[in-house]
């Protein structure tokens, strides 16, 4: 038994205002604790819904640690169900994607279910006659999810049955998701290849905090970016010659402090929030011939160009995604241990857009984010290095309090200067109050 | 001039050696200056372009890459990676006047404090006799579990 062992509230103990304790990070017994409340009571990202555009179609991907399946049930319903037979616990899919065309079908004893869960035959089914098996969980079929919720082709779901609503958790912040499905002429986004996979030795949350730290990329990505303008500039090109792309989209990672500092913070209820309210390292890509075209003849000239002119950096929705609008860029980390984290990082069409924005988002996806990229080197780097010093005994505490203000309340929407950690500090708000979700229910229940 | 077979295989197994010996310099001159490093993330794709990829390099981000192992803040190079290839014989493919393709099975090792990784992979070079000497015009890596979780690859199959 470990001190934080089945109590939330021990957890919940280890954020302060400015500061977290190591154990947020290190300690394997909390990262239970927020698998098990944390990610059970927030909604969660699994999928987007063209990964399944076929009755019958799945994939599997896990919520928090949780192993699960999002199949398409019907074609205007896509299920998320807990990929494990009641039966035995087989997983029930093991590829990633695929179709399973009308029921599932379990490898080990053939137990049938259909693309609900609902349990559809078990063979030699009189071996149950007189048990009551239909009155155990194992007879009721594949268990799904407390609650799933499309919006906009991205699939969300609720482990748990009751809890906080869709709308309620993520409010305004929807704002960053409409904006980057706007973007395409057709307001569709669909899935383009498999995600690059990208396995940390770290706590997934360093990850998610690093997405709104606008203090790092000068610094850590130095190596990548500063060297990416050293060798342009010892080219000696005319100003008019056509950059390389290297230049288009790694370059603005060495922008200095003022620029990161006007680019703003939003943050929003529930540990949501995004960098770039003003500008941001994506504002000035070239334009991509007949794309204004695409859209103004969706959306007018003037919605066009406000849909457009949103240049927001990276928007986190907490718990554990981050997207980009401007690019159509999505990643997930997934939580695998206390110090194992899996990035998965998608990228998506914007349908109706030429494929030139499409051919953009790829570079940017493998540029920064694979495995093989120069600037995931550079982050992998820092993120590993705190995960081993932290076990410095006599040095517990992570500070998160640059532009820290007196009396925060995160309840209410706020942009600030870009560099503060608010957003640090919105996230660990949002943290503390789904580990003790259950708990404040109980006792709300109890008065 | 002409090329022989051996001396297709040959400049396969020397470009191995200089990635082996971090004689990076060398290695860069082996490439027309329009060549790509392609090193695909799906099984058998097709479009290195519309699909997100390990890697398509051109001169400009091989060169970067390459200058950035040596920066004196290129934190995730110190200590430095090593790496080291065992490569199968070559397979030449296609001869075709002054255009060649070879086809590589290799193991590849990459190194770093505590850690070792093992890729096995494929490569296809497409070579080029340019003023009298081979050339790289074009290069695509194939790792057999391309579709897997990766830790960093630092240096270059």
């Amino acid at each position: 038994m470990g001190i934080y062992t089945g109590d939330p509230a021990a957890a919940a103990n280890l954020v302060q205002p400015n500061q977290v304790h190591r154990d947020v990070y290190i300690n394997p017994d909390v990262y239970k604790l927020e698998m098990k409340h944390v990610f059970a009571n927030a909604w969660v990202f699994v999928g987007h819904e063209s990964q399944t555009p076929n009755k019958g179609d799945y994939f599997a991907t896990q919520v928090g640690d949780q192993p699960v399946i999002q199949v398409r049930h019907k074609p205007d319903d896509i299920h998320v169900l807990y990929n494990r037979c009641p039966h035995k616990g087989t997983k029930i899919v093991i590829d990633r994607q695929g179709n399973t065309g009308k029921f599932f079908r379990c490898p080990y004893h053939a137990w049938s279910f259909k693309t609900d869960g609902c349990l559809l035959a078990i063979p030699l089914k009189k071996g149950y006659e007189g048990t009551g098996l239909e009155d155990t969980p194992s007879g009721k079929g594949m268990k799904a999810v407390g609650a799933v919720h499309n919006y906009r082709g991205f699939i969300f779901a609720r482990l748990a049955e009751e809890g906080i609503s869709f709308e309620e958790f993520f409010g305004d912040s929807l704002s960053s998701l409409d904006n980057m499905v706007d973007r395409s002429p057709e307001g569709r986004l669909e899935v383009v290849g498999p995600p690059l996979r990208y396995l940390h030795h770290c706590n997934w949350k360093m990850l998610v905090e690093n997405q709104t730290d606008t203090c790092h990329p000068m610094v850590a990505h130095e190596s990548s970016a500063g060297t990416a303008v050293k060798l342009y500039e010892e080219l000696g090109l005319p100003e008019d010659a056509p950059k390389p792309p290297a230049m288009e989209i790694i370059a603005p990672f060495m922008s200095p402090y003022e620029f990161f500092e006007g680019m703003g913070i939003r943050t929003w209820p529930n540990g949501h929030g995004h960098t770039g309210v003003n500008h941001s390292i994506h504002s000035n890509y070239s334009a991509i011939p007949g794309y204004f075209e695409a859209m103004a003849e969706t959306y007018g000239e003037e919605k066009a160009k406000a849909i457009l002119d949103e240049n927001r950096h990276n928007t986190v929705y907490f718990p554990n995604i981050m997207i980009k609008g401007p690019i159509q860029q999505l990643r997930n980390f997934i939580p695998l241990a206390a110090d194992r984290t899996i990035v998965e990082s998608y990228i998506y069409r914007l349908v109706g857009a030429p494929d030139e924005l499409t051919a953009r988002t790829a570079m940017y996806n493998r540029m920064i984010n694979a495995p093989t990229s120069i600037v995931g080197h550079d982050d992998l780097e820092m993120y590993e290095r705190a995960q081993e010093g932290l076990h410095v005994d006599g040095m517990e505490w992570v500070n998160i309090q640059r532009l820290l203000e007196e009396d925060e309340d995160f309840s209410e929407e706020a942009v600030l200067n870009g560099t503060t950690e608010r957003q640090m500090r919105n996230q660990f708000d949002a943290w503390r109050k789904f580990m003790l979700y259950d708990q404040t229910a109980q006792q709300e229940a109890a008065e | 001039m002409s090329v022989s077979k051996d001396q297709l295989i040959d400049f396969i197994y020397d470009e191995a050696r200089m990635l082996d010996e971090g004689r990076y310099t060398e290695w860069l001159a082996l490439w027309l200056p329009d060549g790509h490093y392609w090193m695909p993330l799906d099984y058998k794709q097709a479009d290195p372009i519309n699909e997100t990829s390990l890697l398509y390099e051109d001169m400009f981000m091989l060169k970067l890459r390459v200058e950035r192992l040596n920066g004196a803040r290129t934190f995730s190079q110190k200590p430095k990676s090593r790496c080291h290839h065992v490569i199968q014989r070559p397979f030449v493919d296609e001869m075709n006047g002054d255009t060649f393709v070879t086809n590589t099975s290799m193991h590849y090792v990459e190194t770093r404090l505590d850690e070792q990784q093992l890729l096995a992979l494929t490569a296809r070079h497409d070579l080029a006799l340019v003023d009298g000497a081979l050339r790289i015009a074009n290069k695509r890596v194939d790792i057999l579990n391309c579709d897997a979780a990766f830790r960093n690859i630092q240096l270059l199959p």
